[in-house]
C-alpha cells in the first residue's frame, strides 16, 4: 500500500471523506518520512524538535486538513520565517500572510517548519541558503534548483503532500522541473502577497508547487483572490479551476517560439520536448512556429530590474526592527548609520550582497538613465512580443529551463552563468503573465526534465487544461526518486 | 561603464554595506562582468519606447480614511534586537 505522505491533495481528501484516514494520519507519515530521509535532502530548515503532529487539526473545510509545507519566506504567525538569511534569524512574524489565512480558512494545516530557499530567494539552485544546499532527490549530488528549491524537493521526495513557492524569475518553475513535480507562477496580481518578505515587487509572486496538475488548480483557486491590503492584487472572480480539467485540447493553438529553440539548449531537453510536442499534437493540439524576438534582452533587464527593487525592499534589514543586529553594537554603540554597515555586512551572504550593490549602482545619480530607465523600456519592448504572440495563440511551449539539474557547486562561482540558467523563465514574470511547469521526461542520468506552459494573463485554465491532458497521457507523475 | 574598486566602496556605502578588502575585489570583478553583459542592452533603439515599471494598468488605490485594528506595541517589539520601553534602541544618533 503506498503511505499517506506519498500521495497527492485530491486523494487524500477522498481517503479523509471515506473516513479511511484522518489529517492526524497524514501528518504523523510526513514526519516519519522526514525524519527518515531529510538528512539526505535537507528540504527543511530549523528542523530540530520537530513534531507536526501534536498541533494538527481535523477539518471539515475543503482541504480537510492537510499539512501544507511553507517556503522560508512567507510569513507564518509565531512561525519562524527567515528567508534562510542570517539577517532574519530568530524572526517570528506577528502576522500571517494572506495565502497562509486562505490556506486555513480553506482547513489546511500549515507545517510549522518551513522550506529551504535562496536567501532572499537569489539564486537558482538553493545553494545561497544560510542553512546549507538542498540535495535532488532524483540525483543527490545535483542541485534541486532555486530559489523555491526546498519545496520542490519536499514534494518530489514525499516530505511534503504540496508546497508554496514564489516565483520572481523561475523560482517556482525551474526547481519544479529539477525535481520533477507541477510548479505553477500565477498572472501578476492573481495572489496576494501581503505577508511575503518582498524581493522585486514589481515581479514576485506566489504559487503552489504540487504533485499533479489537478493538486495545482485545487491550491490555486485556494489562494487567489483580490486582498485589500496588496494593492497589486486583482479584483477579478477566481474560477474553479479544477472544472477545466479533463477538458479536451483538440484545435488549442500553441505558439513555439524559435528564440527558445537555439543554441544553449541542452539535447536531452530538446528531445523530451520534441517528444511531448509530439503526443500533444496525438491529442489534438495544433503547433506553429513564433516568434518573441527581444527574447536575448530579458535577462539584462531582469538582472537591472530585480536588483534594483531588491535593492530597495532590502534596506529595511538593518538591525533595529527584527533579526540579527551586529554583535560589537549591542553593548555601546558609536553611531547608527555605523551599526546599519556592520549588521548588513556581516549578516547578508555573498549573493545578497552582490544584488543590493548591483541594484544600487543602477539607481545611482549618473547611471539611472543608463542601466535602470533602459531597461524599463525593454521591458515593454518584451510585453509587445507576448501581446503580439497571443494574438496568434492560446499558449506558448517551452522547456523549463536549458538543462536538468546540475551539480552543486558546478555554477556557484559563476554567477552570470548561474543568471543564464533562468533564460526560459524570466520573461514571463516580466510580462506578468501565468506559467506552469510539468515534468516531461527524463535526462539518461535519469533526471527529470520540465516543460513549460505559458499563456495571457489571467488564463490560468488555460494551463491547466493543457497540462492536465498532457499529464493524463503519460508517465511522468507518477514516477517517484528512490531513496 | 565600469565599476572600479573606488566606486563600489561608494556603492557600498550607499547601500550601507561594510565590505572587508577581498569583498570589494571579488565583487568589483564580478560586478564588472555582469555590467558588461548588461551593456547589451545599449545595442537596441528604445527612442520612442514608454517605460514599464509595473504591468498592471493600476492607478493609486485609496480607501476611506478610517482608523482599523492594528497589532499593539508589545507585538510589534516582540522581534525587536533591541527596546527600551515601548522603543527600539539604537545607538546614539545626536551628540
Amino acid at each position: 500500500m503506498t503511505e499517506l505522505n506519498a500521495l497527492t491533495c485530491h486523494e487524500l481528501i477522498e481517503k479523509i471523506e471515506k473516513k479511511e484516514s484522518t489529517a492526524k494520519d497524514i501528518a504523523v507519515s510526513l514526519e516519519e518520512r522526514i525524519k527518515a530521509i531529510d538528512l539526505l535532502i535537507n528540504a527543511y530548515v530549523r528542523k530540530d524538535g520537530l513534531s507536526l503532529s501534536r498541533a494538527v487539526t481535523e477539518s471539515s473545510a475543503e482541504l480537510r486538513g492537510i499539512p501544507v509545507s511553507i517556503k522560508d519566506n512567507i510569513c507564518t504567525e509565531a512561525i519562524n520565517t527567515e528567508c534562510c538569511s542570517k539577517i532574519l534569524s530568530g524572526f517570528k512574524p506577528p502576522y500571517d500572510a494572506t495565502v497562509i489565512k486562505k490556506l486555513k480558512a480553506a482547513g489546511a494545516n500549515i507545517l510549522g517548519i518551513k522550506t529551504n530557499m535562496d536567501e532572499f530567494a537569489f539564486g537558482s539552485s538553493t545553494e545561497n541558503s544560510c542553512f546549507g544546499a538542498s540535495h535532488n532527490p532524483w540525483n543527490l549530488d545535483c542541485v534541486v534548483g532555486g530559489s523555491s528549491g526546498g519545496s520542490a524537493a519536499a514534494v518530489a521526495a514525499d516530505e511534503a503532500i504540496c508546497a508554496l513557492g514564489t516565483d520572481t524569475g523561475g523560482s517556482i518553475r525551474q526547481p519544479a522541473a529539477f525535481c520533477g513535480v507541477v510548479g505553477l507562477k500565477p498572472t501578476y496580481g492573481r495572489v496576494s502577497r501581503y505577508g511575503l518578505i518582498a524581493f522585486a515587487s514589481s515581479l514576485d509572486q506566489i504559487g503552489p508547487i504540487t504533485k499533479d496538475v489537478r493538486d495545482s488548480a485545487l491550491i490555486t483557486k485556494v489562494i487567489s483572490g483580490h486582498d485589500p491590503l496588496d494593492s497589486t492584487s486583482v479584483e477579478s472572480a477566481v474560477p474553479d479551476y479544477t472544472q477545466v480539467l479533463g477538458r479536451e485540447i483538440k484545435d488549442l493553438l500553441v505558439g513555439l517560439p524559435r528564440e527558445y529553440f537555439v543554441q544553449g539548449l541542452d539535447a536531452e531537453v530538446k528531445s523530451a520536448l520534441d517528444e511531448a510536442i509530439n503526443k500533444l499534437k496525438s491529442l489534438g493540439a495544433v503547433f506553429q512556429e513564433i516568434s518573441l524576438p527581444h527574447t536575448t534582452y530579458a535577462v539584462p533587464v531582469y538582472y537591472i530590474v530585480a536588483t534594483a527593487e531588491a535593492s530597495s525592499n532590502l534596506a529595511r534589514f538593518d538591525g533595529v526592527q527584527y533579526g540579527y543586529r551586529a554583535q560589537s553594537q549591542k553593548q555601546k554603540a558609536q553611531n547608527l548609520i555605523q551599526m546599519y554597515k556592520q549588521t548588513r555586512g556581516e549578516a547578508f551572504g555573498e549573493e545578497a550582497k552582490r544584488r543590493i550593490l548591483l541594484g544600487t549602482f543602477v539607481l545611482s545619480h549618473g547611471y539611472y538613465d543608463a542601466y535602470y530607465l533602459k531597461a524599463l523600456k525593454v521591458r515593454t519592448l518584451i510585453k509587445q512580443d507576448f501581446d503580439r504572440a497571443f494574438s496568434e495563440c492560446d499558449c506558448i511551449i517551452t522547456p523549463t529551463s536549458p538543462t536538468p539539474a546540475f551539480v552543486i557547486g558546478e555554477k556557484a562561482q559563476d554567477p552570470l552563468k548561474m543568471y543564464l540558467s533562468d533564460i526560459y523563465t524570466i520573461s514571463a514574470n516580466l510580462a506578468g503573465i501565468p506559467a506552469i511547469s510539468i515534468p516531461c521526461g527524463f535526462s539518461k542520468r535519469g533526471i527529470p526534465v520540465g516543460m513549460q506552459i505559458q499563456a495571457k494573463p489571467f488564463a490560468e485554465d488555460v494551463l491547466f487544461q493543457l497540462a492536465y491532458a498532457y499529464e493524463q497521457n503519460t508517465p511522468w507523475h507518477k514516477m517517484k526518486p528512490k531513496l | 561603464m565600469s565599476i572600479d574598486k573606488k566606486t563600489l566602496d561608494y556603492v557600498a556605502h550607499l547601500a550601507r554595506i561594510e565590505l572587508t578588502g577581498a569583498e570589494l575585489e571579488k565583487l568589483s570583478f564580478q560586478l564588472q562582468g555582469i555590467l558588461d553583459f548588461i551593456e547589451k542592452l545599449n545595442s537596441l533603439n528604445t527612442e520612442n519606447v514608454a517605460c514599464t515599471s509595473h504591468i498592471l494598468p493600476l492607478a493609486n488605490i485609496s480607501r476611506e480614511d478610517l482608523g482599523k485594528d492594528s497589532l499593539s506595541s508589545e507585538k510589534v517589539l516582540e522581534n525587536a534586537p533591541q527596546k527600551q520601553g515601548v522603543f527600539f534602541a539604537v545607538p546614539q544618533v545626536i551628540e
